[in-house]
């Protein structure tokens, strides 16, 4: 099958400065990356904080410009898109945040906040929107009733919700999902997980997620990519990958998996 | 003399808000013996910090500790002078929290820290404080001990700072560390590195810990016995094994469930709403508006806890009998 996400060589260097009497330091946080992602899958990336997961998927929705490389969406050169263009093409691919507290307009009310993507991108009258900004409540399992509410009167797992209905206002193929679920509890996580794995069902989603919960990634994910200081050190189906782990550095990340069986613990090392 | 380190009874907590008042901490009662790991396990807000911070009577106002005894030896803590309590902080009690920058003081340097706490508490001075020092962060395996030592809190990553962290809550040899999610800050190769020190640590001087987290996987690596927090109450505690594998409350058994595992791709079971915010707890049960087996009593009458075996303790009318089953007798379909 034909990839919907390709992502070649793909470099993002930030030059940062500390002090004006040092020279420039440059961060070499994505390197050489390359992987594909084929429709209706999910992509995990895994890897410790700083490796350079969400600066990869930054890069691939073009928030962040990167250094070099190349990413093609549903066969067209994405870096190559002029502002307008780019912006159309903001609809097919979305992103969703860890917390998306910081994402969310804390002064606009949650209908707002669901119908903003809808208006600058002119979908429909206002009075469809409205009825679209309901749909895509109940989609996410919000009730209709929350609509003119701010999100600081959301729990957590609610303005995760939000988010994703924002996210999909305008019917989006691709979602990068950064850490969605790592702010939550347990028991809201698992809500929330089950809402992704539906709504991909229900509306052929891809998903490139990243994450940092193994446990959860082997749950969810149909191949998994490692990042290890900037590269991908191995990337492979789920199974076989957690069966099989080739690459030293994932032979290491998943022997750190806390086992859920006591009787299992790791002795002396 | 007795394995009995640290015993908890009835230990509540409120806080005074205006215009209302909530127990963050209700009635909870727990030991730590010698030597032994107990995991404190709940998710967010469910009052782990809070329980950490009364034992130590480290709750500033509008919290208060209402009620209960915290046994340490012979010494009811809660009953401590400030200057009694202060001796017993860092020399017999260590404390490390999830977020050390938090604990330590920007300006002084890793060694001045664990110094001051070993002249404090008289049991060194000078340069054999200072090679006391050194020994400590060796001891929790620091990179380059002699220089660390003279490092400043900003200079070390997470992991390392976490390590210093517990040098300077070891210092004095206390024989009980209380460790509020010490590892979740932390990536996790480096987690994974952290408990295995804390079990080398405790292998090898019998230390006590009470060990909070939010993660059965932490738990099931480092505790001998656990005790599940919902609301403010312990609602079930016993051995790992049996909590883990045949879990008796309601809640815990949501929780495990809740956990990816099982087969990739289905549906996790998760718990149904969020946790009530404290001004609207129900009455009997906290989890009653949550729990799938709920019986027609449990959000009007508090179930009490009660012994499953000698060694476990649930709180729920599964138990109590003081709530009867539904009539359709549906409640009752149980493992
Ligand atoms: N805007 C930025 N300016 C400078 N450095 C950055 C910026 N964004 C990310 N970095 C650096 O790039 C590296 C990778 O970061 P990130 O992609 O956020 O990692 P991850 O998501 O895996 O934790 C880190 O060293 C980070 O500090
Ligand atoms: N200083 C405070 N003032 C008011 N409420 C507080 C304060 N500290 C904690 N709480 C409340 O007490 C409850 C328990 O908090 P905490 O012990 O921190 O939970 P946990 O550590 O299990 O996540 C929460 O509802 C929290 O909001
Ligand atoms: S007391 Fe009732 S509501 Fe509470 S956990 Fe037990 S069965 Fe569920
Ligand atoms: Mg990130
Ligand atoms: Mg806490």
């Amino acid at each position: 099958m034909t990839p919907l996400l390709e992502v070649a060589g793909l470099s993002k260097h930030f030059v940062t400065r500390r002090g004006w009497l040092r020279p420039p330091h440059t961060v070499r946080a994505v390197e050489d990356v390359s992987f594909a992602i084929a429709p209706g899958e999910t992509f995990a990336l895994v890897g410790e904080s700083g490796s350079g997961k969400s600066t990869t998927g930054r890069c691939v929705l073009r928030l962040t410009e990167p250094t070099s490389g190349a990413v093609r969406f549903d066969g067209e050169d994405v870096l190559a898109f002029p502002p307008k263009r780019l912006r159309a093409a903001r609809r097919d691919m979305q992103m969703v945040f860890q917390d998306p507290y910081t994402s969310l307009n804390p002064r606009m009310r949650a209908g707002a906040i669901v119908a903003e993507p809808l208006e600058i991108h002119r979908v429909g009258s206002s009075a469809s929107r409205r009825d679209r900004v309901a749909e895509l409540l109940a989609l996410v399992g919000l009730d209709a009733a929350h609509m003119s509410r701010y999100p600081h009167e959301f729990s957590g797992g609610q303005r995760q919700r939000l988010g994703l209905a924002r996210a999909l206002a305008l019917e989006p193929k691709f979602l990068v999902a950064d850490e969605p679920v790592s702010a939550l509890d347990v028991s809201i996580q698992a809500q929330v997980i089950n809402l992704l794995m539906d709504l991909q069902a229900r509306l052929g989603l891809t998903y490139l997620f990243i994450a940092h919960d193994l446990r959860l990634v082997r749950h969810i994910a149909t191949r998994v990519g490692v990042m290890h200081q900037g590269r991908l050190v191995e990337v492979g189906p789920t199974a076989e990958l957690f069966e099989r782990p080739a690459h030293p550095y994932t032979q290491q990340l998943l022997a750190s998996i806390p086992s859920l069986d006591p009787d299992a613990r790791r002795r002396a090392s | 003399m007795s394995d009995l380190l640290l015993s908890v009874e009835g230990l509540t907590t409120e806080f005074h808000l205006p215009g209302f008042r909530f127990t963050a901490v209700d009635d909870v009662s727990f030991a730590v013996r010698r030597g032994e790991t107990l995991g404190l396990v709940g998710e967010s807000g469910s009052g782990k910090s809070v329980t950490a911070f009364s034992l130590i009577q480290l709750v500033a106002p509008p919290g208060r500790v209402t009620a209960g005894r915290v046994l340490f030896g012979d010494r009811d803590l809660l009953a401590l002078s400030d200057a009694e309590l202060c001796r017993v902080r860092g020399a017999e009690i260590g404390v490390v929290f999830q977020e050390p920058m938090a604990a330590l003081n920007p300006i002084m340097r890793i060694g001045a820290h664990i110094v001051e706490a070993l002249e404090v508490h008289g049991l060194a001075r000078g340069a054999e404080a200072r090679a006391r020092a050194i020994d400590l962060l060796r001891a929790v395996r620091l990179s380059d001990p002699e220089r660390q030592v003279d490092s400043y809190p900003h200079e070390l990553s997470g992991g390392m700072r976490q390590r210093a962290m517990l040098a300077i809550a070891l210092a004095c040899g206390p024989p009980l560390l209380i460790a509020d999610e010490p590892t979740t800050a932390l990536d996790v190769t480096v987690q994974a590195a952290m408990l295995e020190l804390l079990r080398s640590l405790q292998r090898e001087s019998g230390l006590g810990l009470l060990l909070i987290t939010h993660d059965f996987g932490v738990i099931a690596e480092m505790a001998d016995r656990v005790a599940v927090m919902y609301a403010g109450r312990i609602v079930e505690q016993g051995p790992v094994r049996d909590v883990l594998q045949s879990p008796a409350h309601p809640y815990t058994r949501g929780l495990l469930e809740s956990m990816p595992g099982g087969t990739p791709g289905q549906r996790l079971r998760a718990i149904d709403g969020t946790v009530p915010s404290p001004d609207a707890r129900p009455e009997g049960c906290a989890f009653a508006p949550r729990c799938r087996e709920a019986r027609p009593g449990c959000s009007t009458v508090r179930p009490r806890e009660v012994l499953l075996t000698e060694s476990r303790r649930v709180t729920c009318h599964l138990y109590t009998g003081d709530v009867p089953a539904a009539a359709d007798g549906q409640a009752e379909a149980r493992a």
